[in-house]
């Protein structure tokens, strides 16, 4: 058994310690945002056995196995149905998909956008690494034009996704993007994502090696890129936040929409009330 | 409007409304569901029925989204239902591996149309019978159900939930449109005569291990009451832990396997009947049944003797029970009826073996045989 270093001993009862060392490299993103989401998590204000963690498939759904949380680890592009089912079957459950970008907005792209159209209240984390990490950095949706994934030999050529214009398009009430840089950001959206009724959506932009191997980057280099590029706007568009790699254009992070509208559970116990039973 | 469950009584309901009551009165309370040609009437009548028993229904993008919402629910507890036709069913496979490995109660109602593809959306079939058994990737095993009239349909949806969680797993209705379309009368017993079997669940937090193995059949736990466990449908160690160990692995799929097989005799389920002496026996499932019922009653006058064997559960395959029933007639002569173009017809073979001759009377997908056509099949059997 690993013991942790004192600085993670806030969060040490919320991981599972006998599992680790994860499976994900060194340099990865995503320890950086299982220790903010555990932190979230402990400060949510709400009791830590009603937060509930689905996942898919990829490095980003191994996360639900190392946080002691009760947690399903599913299969590829469902943890968003999965974890409606578990919500509307159980409301006072405060439901966490964590999933990478293949994951969400790829083969579970659909559900993605369905989720969002109902407003269920819904809490997901997207890992946005650009490509496939898991199975050997194949190119992804959120691929940007010109890269090399393993997939995209001669560099990649489609259009990529633009994940909070994606949400914000499908009807999310809750969008926002911070890169694995902005922690004290990412602390502060995860807590108010729990808060918020409705579908929330943090998408974080992480650091890949296998991304950075074919393009001649070390992990280091990506770390440095984000840190060069990313910029904090006050109430930004959706419409510019589109990543284009190789360019000095900025990359924006912020919160792009927070409003409140009814959730899908607060039209279904209406519904249960009209059709004469209680939810 | 009706507002609580169907009461006792005699009813004349089709055969999609039947199972959806069914599922009501066996205590389902989540259905998640994606609009097919036959299976829509179900849908429907879950949409308005559901509210008014205090269940959750919900209207799914596809039939992926459908199966994984209701194996969620059950997941937190409710008894969870979905229901769909071939294209429907072909898309839900992955998902059915994931309760299978997961440990989700489940019951899938596939009303079969005539397949592949879109293939006949209207016309009942029965190609799915080996998607049923076979159709998730890996080793697999589970429980199906293949009623013949509405009122089996009826009682076999409630058989479905009780076995599904008996044993922790999905579980099959493998109807067709020629039923579920069909209306007939059905019996609702008294709700104290019909059995009701819910999950085991665990009684201790302490060291719970979601996958143990002291029995085949783990006990269940709620989310979002400190049990703090993981579910995966990774291969596992019991405490849900991903595993490539060789011996934990094998430990879990022969587990999970034997879950179902070792339950055979409490499941297993035929009708036999004129089997004794008989000069043919013919084998057949689900609607198509009733026509060789007919065939049997007026092969009678003719002379000929038909013996009547019919899983009403398809799996566990009734091997043994098949095997007795052809000793007990006259000749062992088998005839397999099936609207497909053979697929039960090799586990009968594979039970009778070699010595017995088995022959398939196929009909097209999509029809019903006529009784003429099936007799003078049979007669020339029994005279060649």
């Amino acid at each position: 058994m690993i013991r942790l270093p004192p600085v993670y001993r806030d969060i040490e009862n919320l991981i599972r310690t006998e599992r680790l060392p994860t499976i994900w490299c060194p340099g990865c993103g995503l320890g950086i945002v299982m220790k903010v989401f555990l932190r979230a998590v402990k400060d949510s204000g709400i009791p830590i056995e009603k937060h509930v963690i689905v996942t898919g498939i990829g490095c980003t759904g191994r996360f639900s196995g190392y946080v002691r949380l009760d947690g399903y680890h599913t299969i590829h592009g469902r943890a968003i149905p999965f974890a409606m089912g578990l919500k509307l079957a159980k409301p006072e459950l405060e439901v966490t998909v964590v999933g990478g970008d293949g994951d969400i907005v790829s083969i579970g792209g659909n559900h993605f956008i369905h989720a969002a159209r109902r407003n269920i209240d819904l809490n997901v984390i997207v890992v946005n690494n650009f490509n496939y990490g898991m199975t050997g950095g194949q190119s992804a949706p959120t691929t940007p034009i010109g890269v090399k994934t393993s997939t995209a030999p001669y560099g990649h050529y489609e259009e990529a996704l633009n994940i909070p214009y994606l949400a914000i398009a499908s009807g999310a009430t809750y969008v926002a993007r911070w890169s694995v840089l902005h922690h004290v950001q990412m602390y502060e959206s995860f807590k108010k994502m729990f808060r918020h009724r409705g579908f929330a959506v943090v998408e974080i932009l992480s650091p890949c090696l296998l991304f950075g191997f074919r393009n001649n980057m070390s992990v280091i280099d990506i770390y440095m890129e984000l840190r060069r590029r990313c910029r904090v706007v006050k109430n930004p568009r959706a419409e510019d936040a589109y990543i284009e790699w190789g360019s000095d254009k900025p990359i924006i992070l912020g919160e792009f929409i927070h409003v409140e509208k009814p959730t899908l559970e607060q039209k279904i116990s209406e519904l249960l009330r009209k059709a004469g039973a209680a939810y | 409007m009706v507002k609580e469950l169907l009461k006792p009584g005699i009813y004349f309901l089709s055969g999609n409304v039947a199972a959806a009551e069914a599922a009501l009165i066996a205590g389902c309370r989540f259905y998640a569901g994606y609009p097919i040609t036959p299976a829509s009437p179900l849908m429907e009548h879950m949409a308005r029925r559901l509210p008014q028993v205090g269940g959750v229904f919900i209207q799914a993008e596809d039939e992926i989204a459908a199966i994984v919402m209701a194996l969620g629910a059950s997941a937190a507890g409710l008894k969870s239902m979905t229901a769909t036709s071939g294209p429907g069913f072909s898309l839900m496979q992955e998902a059915l591996g994931m309760g299978f490995m997961m440990e989700l109660p489940l019951v899938v109602v596939d009303v079969q149309r005539a397949g592949p593809s879109t293939g006949l959306p209207t016309l009942g079939a029965q190609g799915d019978a080996m998607q049923a058994k076979w159709g998730t990737h890996g080793d697999y095993e589970t429980v199906i159900y293949a009623p013949s009239t509405p009122q089996e349909l009826f009682d076999m949806v409630i058989e479905a939930f009780n076995t599904s969680e008996m044993l922790r797993t999905p579980v099959v209705v493998l109807t067709d449109q020629f039923t579920a379309h069909s209306y007939g009368k059905i019996r609702v017993p008294p709700h104290e005569e019909i059995r009701i079997v819910d999950r085991a669940v665990a009684e201790k937090r302490e060291g719970y291990l979601p996958y143990a193995t002291d029995d085949l059949v783990p006990p269940f736990a709620l989310p979002g009451e400190g049990y703090f466990f993981h579910l995966e449908s990774l291969y596992h160690d019991e405490r849900g832990y991903p595993t490539m160990n060789r011996e934990k692995v094998g430990k879990l799929i022969d587990r999970l396997v034997s879950k179902v097989r070792l339950s055979a005799d409490k499941i297993v389920k035929v009708e036999e009947l004129g089997v004794d002496d008989a000069d043919i026996l013919v084998v057949s499932y689900g609607s198509v049944a009733r026509v060789v019922k007919e065939v049997a009653y007026r092969a009678k006058s003719e002379g000929l003797r038909i013996g009547i064997f019919r899983p009403l559960v398809l799996w566990p395959f009734p091997y043994e029970k098949l095997r007795k029933a052809v000793e007990r007639c006259s000749s062992p002569r088998v005839v397999v009826v099936e609207v497909n173009k053979g697929q039960v017809v090799h586990y009968v073979r594979e039970a009778v073996g070699a010595d017995v001759r088995v022959d398939l009377y196929s009909e097209t997908p999509g029809f019903y045989p006529g009784p003429k056509d099936l007799l003078n099949f049979l007669k020339k059997v029994v005279g060649g």
